[in-house]
């Protein structure tokens, strides 16, 4: 932490090295990827010298890195110059009622109970701002506030806190942890902030959907949660309603930091664009989320349900430093067509008495591809660690994969590790049992692969948990039969 | 109610049923009996609709409707229950949801409301005592772990549920010991009334002496050779099969 305080010392205090020529009117930044590209995300936000250093040190690096290729994923080379990595966030071009949208979208929505109010802000319809999230929204935000709970968007947190993101920034996952990491870090472009002080139980689950101010920030979006001594935060990501967004390439970046006692819970459900029935188009989704278990009995839980992108790469970890800390990852990950999912989790033990969960559930239909791939690690200091993991995976059809790649080190003989795997079948006789006892095909698919499913999407916030079933439904329509 | 004419049905190459004939009317129980091999089950199957053996030939009528051009979920809104050999297991649902599930559908089919979860719970509790279940079975993933005479205990809770015009037996008593063996069958003739009809397909005629038949049917390579009263039952379990065997032989 010093020596990273000294770097940002050197680099807040030096004058700019390079000039820029780019254009600051442009909505727009040039294509390509350049230090003046990272100069101009950085103006264009007006943020401090330290922050745009931080980004020049992160590019620098991202450029002497290489792409990763192990994962199970196959897709055309990235062309890194042919991306806008800065585009003013746009007014969603107004509509005045749901009859001008897409009757195909709209029939997605009522499948999933999406209200009415919902679906148009969702397809951009002009709502009285009054009587829509917009009231809810303020009243969240006096309640959180009342208690001293920071939630805002990045760039807000860069100005009214900075103090936090300066110590925090990069204290989980170092802008050269990886190769999307390293280049999420030098042009994110907004995000999330929060903060939970010592002591207090955030009251109600924090969700990006009551954050209204930060519009179009899905490409390059960074989140950092602080939960300080004794805390306690339910954090939720993402929408069941299927988003569709021009960027190809996504990569995110999601630090978690839990002190002593503290608890973190994050809930994402995924559903961005995953391309077409003939795996044309869909979103790159190159994700790195962590969370550090910094303090003792300190809990930090991923749960996650993605059905969307044509790619996933993600793989939720948890670093449990304090000792007897806590990690779990909870997963249901859907392949149709043509998508390709890699996910999974690490579990790196470092502290006594540490405890991690890993619950993955595959399910993989079409001509898609499903791996799992998880890292226990088990860290010579780490007396009495334990694990349990439990993949599963379930198929459909006879041409779609399911993988497993369970990586387990162990340091320390204590140490107690479990791991169950088991691949199955949605069977013939499974889906006639149904169809004789009335249940049609459609909903006999719906009722097994939500049973498949149960003890991850439990996991989810009751409200969610209700949509996330219907969306994997709706993920799998029609692929029995 | 159900009006069998020369079906006939073939897996793959091999045929199985040659023609059978059958009719059945509202109040009556019969009893399709006959050695391993000889269409029993593949009967019962073909009625309920599954997608592996193909009919090549026949009638099958049930309440004035063509069934064979109805899908199996289709056939089971109609009225027909299946009682499976072998129920399946599908983790993670428990019976009350797979139920809940069921009979809403079935429901909408017939173009009425969903059942709330007041009414739900309701019948459940009192289908619950007509086969003598326990809750704590029902709210355990369907058939996942289940003894086997707890299986075919929650096939007759669903068929108490579904509440079916047309019920089929398939080979409900094998694997059953004689005390589950009666609690089944108290469970069937508790259901027994004169608006609907039981077809119970088995081998043994042990069953019978507790689900008492109004016919007894013996099929033999795909055809009903005899049939007649539940003394033709006994006779069968005196003389064994081959008795049949040779009979049909000299046709």
């Amino acid at each position: 932490m010093s020596k990273d305080n000294q770097v940002l010392e050197e680099f807040t205090s030096k004058e700019y090295e390079h000039g820029w020529n780019v254009n600051l009117e442009a909505d727009e930044a040039p294509k390509g990827l350049s230090e003046d590209t990272v100069r101009f995300i950085s103006a264009k936000k007006n943020e401090p010298a330290w922050l745009l250093e931080w980004r020049l040190k992160a590019y620098r690096q991202w450029e002497k890195m290489t792409e990763p290729m192990w994962a199970n994923v196959h897709h055309p080379q990235i062309n890194y110059q042919d991306i806008i990595y800065y585009s003013a966030p746009k007014q969603k071009k107004s509509i005045s009622g749901l009859d001008e949208v897409d009757p195909e979208l709209i029939k997605t929505f009522e499948k999933l109970g999406i209200s009415i109010t919902e679906q148009k802000r969702l397809t951009g319809v002009a709502v009285d701002a009054v009587i829509d999230s917009v009231s809810v929204a303020t009243t969240f935000k006096e309640t959180l506030g009342e208690l001293g709970i920071i939630f805002c968007s990045f760039s807000e947190a860069v100005k009214e806190h900075p103090e936090l993101i300066k110590k925090y920034l990069g204290s989980v996952v170092p802008m050269n942890d990886n190769y999307f990491a390293a280049l999420n870090s030098a042009v994110f472009s907004d995000g999330s902030f929060c903060y939970i002080p010592k002591g207090v139980r955030c009251p109600m689950e924090l969700s990006t959907y009551f954050r209204i101010n930060a519009a179009n920030t899905g490409q390059f979006e960074r989140t950092l949660i602080i939960a300080d001594e004794g805390s306690y935060v339910s954090y939720l990501e993402g929408c069941t309603a299927p988003m569709r967004d021009e960027n190809q390439l996504h990569a995110a970046v999601v630090e978690l930091y839990a002190m002593k006692d503290a608890e973190i819970k994050y809930s994402t459900v995924q559903n961005w664009y995953p391309g077409d029935k003939n795996g044309k188009g869909g979103i790159y989704n190159f994700v790195t989320k962590r969370g550090l278990c910094f303090g003792d009995h300190s809990k930090i839980s991923w749960t996650q349900v993605e059905t969307g992108s044509a790619i996933t790469w993600k793989y939720p970890s948890c670093v449990l430093k304090g000792d007897y800390s806590m990690g779990e990852f909870y997963s249901v990950a859907v392949t149709n067509n043509y998508q390709q999912a890699d996910t999974g989790t690490k579990m790196i033990h470092i502290g006594k008495n540490t405890k991690s969960r890993i619950v993955s559930k595959g399910i993989s239909a079409g001509k898609s591809q499903n791996s799992y791939r998880g890292q226990v690690h088990i860290m010579k200091r780490a007396s009495n660690a334990r694990n349990f993991s439990q993949c599963d995976s379930l198929l459909m059809g006879d041409q779609c994969g399911a993988h497993t790649f369970p990586y387990i080190d162990v340091e320390n003989q204590t140490a107690r590790i479990e791991h169950e795997a088991t691949t199955s079948k949605i069977g013939e006789d499974q889906i006639f049992y149904c169809l004789q006892r009335g249940i049609d095909e459609e909903a006999a698919v719906a009722l097994i692969v939500n049973g498949y499913a149960k003890e991850v999407l439990n996991q989810l916030p009751m409200e969610f948990a209700v949509e996330a079933q219907k969306l994997l439904a709706l993920t799998l329509e029609g692929s029995v039969g | 109610m159900l009006s069998i004419k020369n079906l006939q049905a073939r897996i793959g190459e091999k045929e199985i049923l040659k023609g059978i004939n059958l009719e059945v009317n509202a109040g009556e129980v019969h009893a399709i009996m006959g050695p391993n091999g000889s269409g029993k089950s593949t009967l019962a199957s073909v009625l309920a609709g599954r997608e592996d053996y193909e009919v090549t030939c026949g009638e099958v009528e049930f309440n004035g409707k063509n069934i064979l051009e109805l899908d199996p979920s289709d056939r089971a809104a109609e009225g027909i229950f299946l009682a499976f050999q072998y129920p399946v297991e599908i983790p993670g649902v428990s019976t009350i949801n797979f139920m809940k599930t069921a009979v809403n559908k079935i429901r909408q089919y017939r173009g009425q409301s969903p059942l709330d979860a007041v009414a739900f719970l309701q019948l459940m509790k009192e289908k619950m005592k007509l086969v003598e279940i326990d809750q704590s079975l029902l709210s355990r993933s369907l058939n996942e772990g289940f003894s086997g005479g707890e299986k075919k205990r929650n096939e007759i809770f669903q068929m108490a549920m579904l509440e079916p015009k047309l019920s089929i037996l398939d080979e409900t008593d094998s694997g059953l010991d004689i005390d589950a063996l009666k609690i089944v069958a108290n469970g069937v003739n508790s259901l027994r009334s004169k608006n609907n009809a039981t077809i119970v397909v088995t081998h043994y005629q042990r069953l019978l002496d507790y689900i008492v038949p109004d016919f007894v049917h013996v099929l033999y390579k795909g055809k009903i050779v005899k049939s007649g009263t539940k003394e033709l039952a006994k006779e069968l379990e005196a003389k064994g099969y081959d008795w049949i065997k040779n009979e049909a032989a000299l046709v």
